[in-house]
Parts: structure tokens; sequence; C-alpha cells
């Protein structure tokens, strides 16, 4: 009986809080059949909010998958005053609200921060623009693949690697054809992650993009400018496409976990 | 190609791992470091294939002054105790490694694979993946792999120090028949005396960060320098300040002038040897081997009182 009803009360949970809230925008954007909700997604403004949400992952994936492999490399196979700061830092932006990130970014490269005059002076545009919302979606994304590597690096220990080099491998070579193999599913893992939390950033960016539509807006600050100015339509069309993105980075995650258990 | 280090320093941090450590492994030998664990053995290994950087001394392989020298160029075969396999490679491409790093064509690579396959009775698993293979099969390959480059020497870290005892002593026969062929000269490190009497020519044992003596195995069980090597290298009784082996303990029926009185505790057999647990009349224990034969003819019994004689006792100027 007890088992039943903790299994019951497990399952509610997850329904009234996850599933319920997701199958009404669903159920609410494809109300009146499909058309609406098409056009909606595909106006231009739309159109350029997903494709600025698409090319910021782009360059924040990228960037936190080498530097995230190299962090791991150096907190777990180095020794470094320091490290145990390193190690810390890393997990921040976990702690961190990203609206806090935002501010923190607008107070650096901000008209009235440390770089801001300097590099308005030069011509270029952090805040409001490309390069801040990058930096802000970086930020918030990074902790994921060192994360993922660190334990996988720490449990496949150093003998594979010495192995290496005593046949004459280089560092580079061993880093190639014995390491990189051997954490490639935590690194697919933590990209995953990363690209999933890229996708879905809003805070950090919010702060810093100044939701210009068509111009600064992500899918996220589409969603909410859109629902602000009374477009529901637009709010929900744009929230299920952002909806099913997560369901695919639910159905790759689950891909790779398996393989990455056996190994 | 022979292996010299001189004068050999390693801390860690407070703990001496290595002091002043001098060791010459003569060309074409197979040459046991023995010890305790923690005696130092393992680093001073680590350090002749330098992965472990001395804090002081040097290190010679084929008279070439290596100290400085990065692992990859120093021409050495290193296997690892947890054998240290490239887990996501075959067989074929852990054995493969070191040609492919150096770009040795493919055809040769074929054949120089296929040669060490062969040599470690590994022929029919080149496609398997380690995690497919028993712990002796990946030992094996660990060799292969080290073999494959042609190193100038080889070192081996407790080889089959994970493998169970039959297995271990099989490979253990087979690494002297390998090395009877190959002639490749082989730095073994071993806590098992055993194994390091059985596989090797020479045996340098080690004790605290020291090395305590260097000899042939006879020599070292024969002609022990000290009472460390001396109660490492075999069974030892201590009576008084003696020190005698278990097979050097006569036993007799009855007593004569040099004997005493001892009551067997127990019998332990051990197919053709019977290791008889005495305690003496003052009280201390000592153990004595004997043949089966001898064991019957005398027909010992456990609670029996026996006559012991030493034929043979060692003792150290203090």
């Amino acid at each position: 009986m007890a088992r039943y009803a903790l299994r019951f009360a497990a399952l509610g949970y997850l329904a009234i809080l996850l599933v319920l809230p997701v199958s009404l925008v669903f159920w609410r954007t494809f109300e009146h059949g499909l058309s609406a909700p098409w056009h909606a997604v595909t106006t231009h403004d739309a159109r350029h909010a997903f494709w600025l949400t698409i090319l910021i992952a782009l360059v924040a994936v990228p960037a936190n998958t080498i530097f995230g492999v190299a962090l791991a490399i150096a907190i777990v196979r180095h020794r470094f005053p320091g490290k145990g700061l390193v190690n810390a830092i890393v997990d921040l932006p976990l702690a961190l609200s990203p609206v806090v990130v935002g501010f923190a970014l607008l107070l650096l490269y901000g008209r009235l921060g440390w770089f801001g005059p300097w590099l308005e002076r030069h011509g270029i545009h952090v805040i409001f623009a490309l390069p801040g919302m990058i930096l802000a979606t970086i930020f918030v994304s990074l902790p994921f693949v060192v994360r993922e590597v660190v334990p996988v690096l720490r449990e496949i220990g150093t003998e594979q690697e010495q192995a290496a080099a005593t046949l004459g491998a280089s560092g580079f070579a061993t880093f190639r054809r014995v390491t990189l193999p051997a954490i490639r599913w935590a690194v697919a893992y933590g990209v995953v992650l990363t690209t999933a939390r890229c996708l879905g950033e809003f805070g950090a960016v919010s702060v810093v993009s100044g939701h210009l539509a068509g111009k600064t807006e992500t899918a996220t600050l589409f969603v909410q400018d859109s629902f602000e100015s009374f477009d529901v339509t637009g709010a929900y069309a744009a929230s299920v496409v952002l909806a099913l993105i997560a369901i695919a980075t639910l159905v790759a995650m689950n891909a790779f976990r398996p393989k990455e258990e056996t190994r | 190609m022979s292996i010299v280090a001189r004068g050999i320093t390693k801390r860690f941090g407070s703990f001496v791992a290595l002091d002043d450590v001098s060791v010459e492994v003569p060309t074409g030998s197979l040459t046991a470091l023995l010890g305790p664990s923690g005696s130092g053995k393992s680093t001073l290994l680590r350090v002749i294939a330098g992965l472990e950087r001395p804090d002081g001394g040097e290190v010679l392989i084929a008279d070439e002054d290596m100290t400085g020298r990065a692992p990859q160029r120093r021409g050495v075969g290193f296997v690892f105790q947890h054998y240290a396999a490239f887990k996501h490679m075959t067989v074929y491409d852990n054995i493969a490694f070191g040609l492919r790093i150096r770009k040795r064509p493919r055809s040769e690579i074929r054949e120089r694979v296929g040669e060490l396959l062969r040599l470690v009775q590994l022929e029919g698993l080149a496609d398997r993946y380690p995690a497919q293979l028993s712990g002796g099969q990946r030992q094996r390959m660990g060799l292969a792999r080290a073999l494959a480059v042609d190193p100038k020497v080889l070192l081996l870290d407790e080889p089959f120090g994970a493998l169970d005892a039959r297995v271990r002593k099989e490979l253990r026969a087979w690494l002297r028949r390998l090395h009877d062929e190959t002639h490749t000269t082989t730095l073994i490190v071993t806590h098992d005396q055993e194994e390091a009497m059985e596989v090797s020519d020479r045996i340098a044992l080690m004790n605290s960060g020291r090395i305590e003596q260097v000899g042939g195995p006879r020599e070292l069980y024969e002609r022990p320098a000290n009472e460390f090597v001396m109660s490492f290298v075999g069974p030892v009784n201590r009576v008084g300040d003696a020190y005698v082996r278990p097979h050097d303990v006569e036993l007799t029926l009855a007593p004569n002038g040099s004997t005493r009185e001892a009551m067997i505790e127990r019998l332990v057999h051990f197919g053709f040897e019977v290791r008889v647990e005495l305690v003496r009349d003052d009280g201390e224990r000592l153990s004595a081997q004997v043949t089966r034969e001898q064991a019957e003819t005398l027909e010992l019994e456990q609670g029996q009182i026996v006559y012991i004689r030493p034929t043979r006792e060692t003792t150290f100027a203090p």
C-alpha cells in the first residue's frame, strides 16, 4: 500500500509540475490548427530570434567544449597554486543567478564600466549587442563539460597516458589517441548539456541584450517579448519550438548515457 | 644495453623513497628489484623509465646519460602492474601503437604485430578489446606492446601482481623462456621472493629506499649480507643470536649431547614437504622443514616430544 502511495505521489508531482504545463503549451499552440503558430514562428523577427539563439550556441558550445576539456585536464592532471580555487570557481555559474551575471557584464563592458568606454571608442559594442550576449551565454554554460569530464579523467587514471609516453607518443599525440577517446562520451554528454543550457538561457542575456526585436532578441527573449506585447500565439508557438528542442536534447542525452555506463 | 642508476635520491614531501641508490643491470641480464611494499623498488623503476624525476643522481641506459630525458626518448619498454591497456583499442591497435607513433609503413606494422601476436600467444585475438581478455592475456598484450618498438631495455613493474597464483606461475616461466630467446636487458620489480628467484639471474634486494644486497638468487639465499636479506629471501628461525633455515633444523627421536627438547605443536603438509611447528622447552617457537618420507619414518605426530639440532646457523656481526 505504502509503495503505491509513494508511486502515486511521485508521479503526481511530476505530472502536475512538469508534464501539465508543458502539455498545456502544446495544446494552446495547436488549439486552432497549424497555420497560426506556423506563421507566428516564421515572421522575420521570430526567424531572426531563432537564428540568433543558434548563432550564440555555435560560438558558446565549441568555446566551452575546448576550454572545458582543457580546464578539466588542468584540474585533474596538473598541480598548480590556487587549483582548489579554480575548481570552485568553475561551479560559480551554477550557483550564481544569471541576472547577476548579466549585471556583472554590464559593470565591466557597459557605458560606465571598466572596459566599456575604451571598447566604444574603438567601435566595439559589447552591451546591447551580440558580443555581450555571447559572453553571457558562455558564462552561464561553462561548468557542464568540465563537470562531466573531471570524474572520468580521474577514473581512467594516468597509467594509459604514461604507457603512451614510454611508447614514444608526444603530449599532443597522447591526448589525441589515448585521453580524448577515453573521455569522448563524457565530452559528448557535456556538449549536450551545454547546448541545452545555451538554447534556454534567459536571465543573463536578457540583461545585456536590450531586447531589440529583429536585432538582439533570442528565442527565449522572443517568447517573453511576444507575451508582453499580447502576441500570445507567437509566445506559445516559439515556446513549442524551444520545448521540441529540449525534448530532442533529452533523447540525445539518453542516447549517450548508456554507452557511457558500459564503458 | 645495460642500465646504470647512480646515487638516485627521490623524496615525496618528507618521505625519502630512494636514498642514494646505485644499481647496475648488465646487458642481456634479467635482474629483479625485490623488496617489501614501500621499499622504493617501483619508484626506482619509474625513475629509470623517466616517469618520475629524481631529486639527485643519474640514469644511464646503454651508456647514454638519460637523466633529464623525457620517457618518450629513452627507448624503454614499460609494462604496468594493472596493464595500462588502451581500452578503446583492439589488441592489434594496442600493440601497433608505438609503431604508428613512429610512422612505420603499414605493411611493416602488420608484419611486426603478427610476429608479436605469435610471440605472446595471442594469435586469433587481434580484434578483441582489452575488456574481452583475461588478466594473463592482457598482460601478455602489454608485453607485446612494449616489445613492438624494439626497446633497448624492458622494465616490468610487478607485471604479474594482479594475476591469480596459477596464471602467475605460468607467466613467470613463460617470461623466462621469452628472455632466453630475446636476451633483452630486463629489470623486473616484484615483492615476491619466489618469483624473483625463479625468473631472474640477479636480484637487487631493496628495503626502505636502499639496496641491501645484489647478487644471484643462490648467493642471496646462502650468503645473505644481513638479517633483513636472510629473513626476506626465505623462511627463517631466530635462535638466540643465530638464524637457522627450517630445512637446517634436524629432528631426532632420541637426545644426544647437542640437541634440545621440543614439542610438536602442529604439522602442516605441503605435498612433498612437511612443516613442523615446534615449541622448545624454554617456550621459544621455531619451525623445521622435513620431507614427507622423513616425517613418516620418524612417525611425527602432534604433541610428540622430539629433539632438535641446527645443522647450519648464520650469525651477523652486530
